[in-house]
């Protein structure tokens, strides 16, 4: 392909001028805005956490204030959770590729996608404006528990309306997602010919839209509290903090799977890629996702074992978390079946999602210790949970995304990236990520409570490798990024399909022209994965 | 032809006239110009009329709404069963006729709404438009109604902060906060479905909400009637304890 035929397919190059960024209806376009806006965030979080880490290189103070520390780690929590790690792989890949995978040329209300995406801009703009306005960041924590939410002096409301916001812009995407996927298929592709990352974002797009209002009444319960001294929650005008800590988790445990569920489609799509074979077990996967997500909304007191529960409640609860496992586990079960005796191109996406299987296992098995009731007694509130959920959630989730951002680099972009430098970056951020997160966990079953900015003297040693591996998890963050983003203009030329991909996103350009298709889609006869040279059997 | 056939020929002539149709989104538009040889376009385009997407998108959204409130239900059936006597005596305060002549307004809406969707698919755009102003009428009868309501309380000192509020026992109070929290809300959604019929008479007017595109006023007719399903728990919840 000419460059000259190239400038006028591509939708980077269809329209010119910032208004055609702005205010564009392109899926495609308002991925690429979210995938800046949000590794922008990722990148601000991750200098909060660095900072963090750096204070607990010594016990004692090093040079951040008690209060400053509150804020940090609060601040780096709603960043992570809010404008991250939630809208991450749906706002951008699922923007950019759910109308790629189903054959079509757009969501079904690409002005709404807009309006989501301008919510998201308005959120995140509040959430960082505490910074500067009203006496400071929260200094909560992101759970914003009452009763103290309702009494610090610090600037609660504004953060708290920042999650209100990215709540209505997250349960939009959701809506547009479900009609476009039981509307725009292209013809001839049922729901069981859906690609799994397709699948995926169904189950998350339906916890999205049905677990996020809960949360969006709560928070603007506290923020009438602080407002009007309205006294919901408050024990010392009448209300009940607990029910506060029900009403939180009952969205805030349904957006871990939110989190989790498109990474795990993400694996479901480069597994297969990179074994040239069709996927194990298509239907267990795609249903799996669905019994996560419907179990996942009846799990949520097991953030509360400690906050004083009745004994029947707290079985039941534990026994649904234990229960949710199983779903979890037969997808791995299928992931590791789809390598064996597939023909395997080790790619650095391919070693992106082993390092997530590898992550996710030790943040799921983590997982049940925190879901055991007498375990979870000892390791509530220690560093066993943090050490717990940056496993699943960076080393799941963040993981996932960059591969996911490799794997599809060359459609978006249409050029390569380094793969030498890449493979580099993966290695430092993989051995990083495990030296920061690992002592976490041997800190957490020896007592170390998490949310301080001091600690004992004994815990110096595993604190002191924890802060070193985050130098290295941000060296090979700073270099892959930089690595993409070099490529991004001046890599090689890729061709349209240069991982031997089979879904539709590889039967069109790259970078894809603004309706996406020229000509009508071919899908495969015999499910999404039916790779022609595949070994069957 | 059974009634299911016909709205089944009629979905399909839809569809039809929604591929035929050139689309009115300006950004393709401008790429057919300048790529003149692009006539290719999917049968299945985001940028199609798709009145049964918009149907469902609408739908999904009200579930939304259902559990904004849903979660505004719970905190008060908690309250509510721990306190059940000061929830009772809490309620005697409001003036049950003007909640029920409020529930008669906020009923007949809904049938003014639906008569107008009636209207307009038969084609008869005078009369629904006349059905829709009749519609933000009675909105604006039920928040005046409201307005009311709320200054008694104000004057009788019963919102949170106030004195007499402040000698209230523990159940009365948060008898209170949730009256003041979930009327005042459905009072804003009673504002934005008001709002949006308005912006649907406009439509009417200049002609993309027509006989054959009536998803738009459709959807605000599906939210309307959500307010008032909200009203018609509300009303037993804080007015008729017993």
């Amino acid at each position: 392909m000419t460059s000259e035929t190239l400038a006028h397919t591509s939708f980077f190059k269809a329209k010119s001028g910032i208004m055609s960024w702005l205010f564009t209806l392109d899926h495609k376009r308002i991925g690429i805005m979210y995938l800046y806006g949000i590794v922008a965030f990722f990148l601000v979080g991750a200098t909060l956490g660095l900072l963090m880490r750096y204070e607990l290189l010594n016990p004692g103070k090093d040079f951040i204030e008690p209060h400053t520390y509150n804020q940090i780690f609060t601040l780096h929590g709603v960043i992570m959770i809010f404008l991250f790690i939630i809208p991450s792989i749906p706002a951008v890949f699922g923007n950019f590729f759910l109308p790629l995978l189903l054959g079509t040329d757009d969501v079904a209300f690409p002005k709404l996608n807009l309006i989501s995406f301008w919510l998201y801009v308005l959120g995140a703009f509040f959430a960082l404006a505490t910074l500067v306005f009203g006496d400071g960041p929260a200094d909560t924590g992101w759970t914003f528990y009452a009763p103290y939410s309702v009494k610090t002096g610090t600037n609660v409301s504004m953060s708290v309306l920042a999650a209100f916001i990215l709540g209505f812009s997250s349960i939009l995407t959701g809506l547009n997602f479900i009609v476009t996927i039981h509307r725009l298929r292209t013809p001839g592709m049922g729901f069981n010919q859906m690609p799994l990352f397709v699948w995926s974002l169904y189950a998350t797009s339906w916890i999205q839209l049905l677990a996020t209002p809960v949360i969006g009444i709560t928070l603007l319960m506290i923020i009438a509290e602080r407002a009007f001294g309205i006294g919901l929650f408050d024990p010392s005008i009448g209300g009940d903090p607990i029910l506060y800590q029900h009403m939180f988790w009952i969205y805030s445990h349904p957006a871990v799977y939110i989190m989790a569920l498109p990474a795990m489609g993400i694996v479901s799509e480069i597994l297969p890629t990179f074994s040239q074979r069709t996927i194990f077990g298509y239907k267990a996967i795609a249903y799996s996702s669905m019994a996560i997500a419907f179990i996942g909304y009846f799990v949520w007191g097991h953030h509360m074992f400690t906050s004083g529960m009745s004994g029947p409640a707290a079985y039941i609860f534990s026994i649904l978390t234990f229960l949710v496992a199983i779903p979890t586990s037969i997808k791995v079960f299928n992931w590791v079946s789809t390598l064996y005796k597939g023909s395997i191109v080790i790619e650095v996406p391919l070693l992106f999602m082993l390092a997530f299987i590898f992550n996710f296992l030790i943040g799921g098995l983590t997982g049940l210790a925190l879901g055991a009731l007498a375990a979870d007694v000892h390791l509530h509130d220690t560093y066993f949970v943090v050490g717990h959920f940056h496993y699943v959630m960076f080393g799941g989730t963040g993981f996932a995304f960059f591969g996911a951002l490799h794997y599809w680099f060359p459609k978006i972009w249409g050029r390569m990236y380094n793969k030498t430098r890449a493979y580099i970056a993966f290695t430092i951020l993989f051995i990083g990520f495990n030296m920061l997160y690992f002592p976490m966990l041997i800190l957490g079953i020896q007592g170390m409570p998490r949310r301080y900015y001091d600690y004992l003297p004994e815990f110096t040693s595993l604190n002191q490798i924890s802060t070193v591996g985050s130098w290295i998890t941000v060296t090979g963050l700073v270099m892959m990024i930089v690595n993409l983003m070099v490529s991004a203009n001046n890599g090689k030329r890729a061709s349209n399909n240069p991982w031997n991909g089979i879904t539709l996103e590889w039967q069109t350009k790259s970078p894809p022209p603004l309706h996406n298709f020229d000509e009508m889609p071919k899908i495969p006869e015999r499910g999404p994965y039916d790779y022609p040279d595949a070994k069957r059997g | 032809m059974t009634i299911r056939m016909q709205k089944e020929v009629k979905e399909m002539e839809d569809w039809s006239v929604g591929v035929m149709v050139k689309k009115q989104n300006t950004e393709h538009q401008t790429l057919n110009i300048k790529n003149m040889n692009h006539a290719f376009t999917l049968p299945n385009s985001g940028h199609n009329f798709d009145a049964k997407a918009s149907k469902m998108g609408m739908w999904l959204f009200l579930y939304t709404e259902l559990l904004l409130f849903g979660g505004l239900f719970l905190v008060y059936m908690v309250y509510r069963s721990m306190y059940p006597d000061e929830f009772l005596l809490a309620s005697f305060n409001l003036d049950v006729w003007m909640g029920t002549l409020n529930t008669v307004i906020l009923l007949t809406s809904s049938m003014t709404i639906a008569m107008s969707i009636t209207a307009l698919q038969k084609g008869n755009k005078k009369l629904s438009i006349q059905l829709m102003w009749i519609t933000i009428a009675a909105a604006l009868g039920f928040l005046i109604i409201k307005y009311f309501e709320w200054g008694a309380k104000f004057e009788h000192g019963l919102f949170p902060g106030m004195d007499h509020f402040g000698t209230l026992p523990t159940g009365e109070r948060l008898y209170f906060y949730l009256y003041f929290f979930m009327t005042g809300l459905h009072g804003l959604h009673v504002i934005i479905g008001a709002i949006f019929i308005v912006f649907v008479i406009f439509g009417v007017k200049k002609g993309t909400v027509t006989p054959e595109r009536y998803s738009l006023l459709e959807n605000s007719g599906l939210y309307w009637h959500l307010v008032d399903l909200i009203w018609i728990y509300l009303f037993p919840l804080f007015y008729l304890i017993h």
